[in-house]
């Protein structure tokens, strides 16, 4: 491999482990503060017990989280110091503001966890309140920093050098709104079914147990609900490449020739050296219907961008279709579950519907894996679009094999450590029977 | 008012002291971790992780508000830095992670096992490796080693391997212990222990006094600019002044068990330190190519993040203050600790 493509892979990686993690950091105080607030609602322990347990899993999740995400503030000087030589004084303020929310989220989670009877009931929920906040607010800043990527503004070029700078119209490109939204939604879906997921399987064997009865209720809510909303935010996002990256929107679709009423692809392969998507199911017009809102759009394809300037048209097709999949599947479970529970929650507890949720588990964290891979591949030759070539922005030190390796096995070494933690803390859940319609062991002990 | 780039470069030295006191008694908490002996071994383990666990991931982000008030105010001398000094930083990264994710694992499986996990030794070693790498790298950016076209072209240096900047990492390693023995004076009523943290705290303050000593002799060959700077300038009286006051007021205030006075003390030696750096390095960012003026972002680009500092300052203060005011009451107000808490 040569520098240049380790630098890449080991970013990819960084990313790859730390955007799980963030997921968590975003979706999972959510959860826990809707169990906190049903217990001060109802008074009930289960819900307590909930919130608790989802707090100390947020704990360990969070922690790697904060330390992978300072990993990566060095690392974007360290693998691309042109990069940020050139960029850290147009796009640094949304960093900066990052940087406090993620202060806020720290602090106030360091009240949540080890404040359980040292502040008052509504002063720890407003704490978890925070928590949930910081972390939204901090995903959305750092989106902004990427969406810039996509769609540099807030400067002129000069020499290639970047002059007039506008740091808040920089923050304010074009494409932060769409990509920030994808990326919220994305972040409650994951943790939603990821948490929902355990706890169904959980529910398999212990079909009474009320603390997962209310914890799959809750987490299949949050991700549901995210679930639902997403293709519709997905198709603000596929419209806006198609107006302004409509090299990544080619390579996502599998696009070559540019023609009115493009077909949409299902599944496929493209083919660089025949420039053509070969075995996919073509739907006649329905790609410029879904880019354009319009079947006989214009849909420029990838021959009208030269060689050089085109994303790697394969990998970025096949992470784009798995990741519509991934969403499409939880989006239909979210509207079947929200169909049994039309009426009360027992239909959400039938043995089926759980063996789709534990399915279902790994969809939301796939589907953001493939939907980073999309949004990075498909930017490509360029780090920043038209005016930086990633391959210009890389370090000049060689022997990153060595780091490379390192980190991954120091990540794989975490990844595993935490995983085992919380199959532990899953392996150990707590009994809160249901009785005859009669809820016997809640209200009594607290 | 002083010119931009000034504030914006003293908001990040600021940052680094705040982190200093904070995060980096942290680091020195795991020291004792790690050194931990004798027959209250366990007991000073347990009270270190009662101490840092709620705060260590605040304080932890005074180090990414530096970097990245770094790289937005000054990218040219982010760029630098992260090229000639990859290795130490790389490395110092690896540190951090494994300083972070490890206390994490072991305070969660602290309260069902105790003691000393596998987690526990590398949340240890980890968090004396850390502060010297952190020092080893202030060392090599005030060596007057770091070129700053070498860099870009030839990529990492190893400038940073030799007795100058070893020695700052060494100190800073001192400083952070020292600071972590005598505020972990002050989260425990038990008179062994708060024994075992007061010597602890002697025998690092005889450390810091001799690395203070050796650090800038070694300076005179390693450093000679920033040496200059240091000793030669208007103010040098006045801060070696200050910094071999706090020293010494430290040493006699734990002999006679002046805890709050060993904690001022103690603090402002650490500060003046980290001033003095700042004040020699003044004003370069990295000696001796790069100023602050020199690779400074567009004032409109500092004036934005002086503001964000400014809001997130107004923002996060209060909320800091709750979190030390409800985790750090007996030790920073000294009210009586409530039986029923741990």
């Amino acid at each position: 491999m040569t520098e240049l493509l380790l630098a890449r892979a080991q970013m990819a990686m960084f990313f790859a482990f730390h955007i799980v993690f963030a997921v968590a950091g975003m979706g999972m105080p959510v959860l826990m503060v809707i169990a906190e607030g049903a217990h001060l609602r109802t008074g009930k322990p289960v819900f307590l017990e909930l919130a608790r347990r989802w707090a100390r899993g947020t704990a360990v999740l969070f922690a790697v989280g904060a330390v992978s995400g300072t990993v990566l503030s060095f690392e974007l000087g360290l693998l691309w110091p042109r990069f940020m030589a050139f960029s850290g004084g147009i796009i640094g303020l949304p960093f900066a503001l990052e940087g406090f929310a993620f202060f806020a989220e720290a602090i106030f989670l360091g009240i949540y966890l080890y404040g359980w009877g040292r502040v008052p009931p509504l002063a720890h929920l407003l704490s978890g309140v925070a928590v949930a906040l910081g972390g939204v607010l901090s995903g959305v800043l750092v989106v902004a920093a990427n969406a810039w990527m996509n769609s540099p503004t807030g400067f002129l070029l000069l020499d290639g050098k970047p002059t007039a700078v506008d740091p808040i119209a920089a923050m304010l490109n074009p494409a932060w709104p769409t990509e920030a939204i994808h990326m919220t939604l994305a972040a409650f879906a994951a943790a939603g079914f990821a948490v929902a997921g355990i706890h169904a399987y959980k529910l398999l064997r212990d079909r009474e147990n009320l603390f997962h009865r209310h914890a799959l209720a809750i987490a299949i809510a949050v991700g549901g609900a995210a679930s639902v909303l997403q293709p519709v935010s997905g198709d603000f996002n596929a419209r806006f490449a198609a107006r302004n990256q409509p090299a990544k929107l080619a390579a996502m679709e599998g696009q070559w020739r540019t023609e009115r009423g493009a077909p949409l692809r299902i599944g496929g392969l493209p083919d660089a050296a025949r420039e053509t998507t070969r075995f996919a199911i073509e739907i006649p017009r329905g790609l410029s219907l879904l880019a354009f809102h319009d079947p006989d759009a214009e849909v420029k394809g990838l021959q009208a961008f030269p060689r050089d300037e085109r994303p790697p048209p394969a990998p970025v097709h096949l992470a784009f279709q798995f990741m519509v999949a991934c969403g499409t599947t939880l989006a239909a479970v979210s509207l079947v579950g929200a169909w049994l529970a039309r009426k009360d929650r027992e239909g959400l507890y039938r043995p089926r519907f759980l063996r789709a949720v534990v399915a279902c588990s790994p969809l939301g964290i796939l589907a953001v894996e493939a939907g980073w891979a999309v949004t990075e591949l498909g930017r490509q030759p360029w780090v920043i679009r038209g005016v930086m070539r990633t391959s210009d922005a890389a370090t000049p030190v060689s022997g990153l094999a060595l780091p490379f390796a390192f980190f991954s096995a120091l990540y794989l070494a975490l990844g595993v450590a935490a995983a085992w933690l919380l199959r532990r803390e899953v392996a150990q859940s707590p009994s809160f029977p249901r009785g005859d319609g009669i809820l016997r062991n809640e209200g009594g002990q607290e | 008012m002083p010119p931009l780039p000034d504030l914006v470069a003293g908001s990040i030295l600021v940052s680094l002291i705040i982190y200093a006191l904070l995060g980096g008694a942290d680091f020195g908490s795991g020291v004792w971790d790690l050194l931990s002996r004798g027959p209250r071994a366990a007991l000073q383990r347990l009270l270190i992780a009662h101490a840092i666990g709620p705060v260590w991931e605040s304080n932890h982000i005074w180090l990414i508000i530096a970097v990245v008030v770094l790289f937005s105010g000054f990218p040219q001398a982010f760029a630098v830095l992260s090229t000639a000094l990859f290795v130490p930083v790389t490395l110092m990264l690896a540190g951090i992670v494994m300083r972070g994710a490890a206390f994490a694992f072991h305070s969660y499986r602290l309260h069902d096992e105790g003691g000393r996990s596998r987690w526990g030794t590398i949340f240890a070693a980890a968090s004396l490796l850390t502060p010297v790498l952190l020092g080893t790298i202030a060392g090599a950016i005030s060596s007057g080693k770091i070129r700053a076209q070498e860099a870009i072209a030839v990529g990492a240096s190893l400038t940073w391997l030799a007795p100058f900047p070893l020695s700052v990492g060494l100190l800073t390693l001192a400083v952070f212990s020292h600071l972590a023995a005598v505020y972990l004076i002050f989260e425990t009523t038990d008179p062994d222990l708060r024994e075992d943290f007061r010597l602890r705290a002697l025998w690092a303050s005889v450390a810091v006094a001799a690395l203070l000593i050796l650090t800038p002799i070694l300076a005179h060959a390693g450093a000679s600019d920033f040496y200059g700077a240091l000793l030669g300038s208007g103010w040098s009286v006045g801060l070696v002044f200050l910094t071999a006051s706090a020293a010494l007021g430290a040493q006699v205030a734990l002999l006679l068990r002046a805890f709050p006075l060993a904690r001022i003390c103690a603090a402002a030696q650490a500060a003046s330190i980290l001033a003095g750096w700042g004040l020699a390095q003044y004003p370069f960012l990295v000696r001796p190519d790069l100023t602050v003026v020199s690779t400074a972002s567009p004032p409109a680009t500092l004036r934005l993040i002086l503001y964000s500092l400014a809001a997130g300052a107004v923002l996060l203060f209060p909320a800091l203050f709750i979190l030390l005011r409800v985790f750090k009451r007996e030790a920073l107000f000294g009210h009586p600790r409530d039986p029923n808490t741990v």
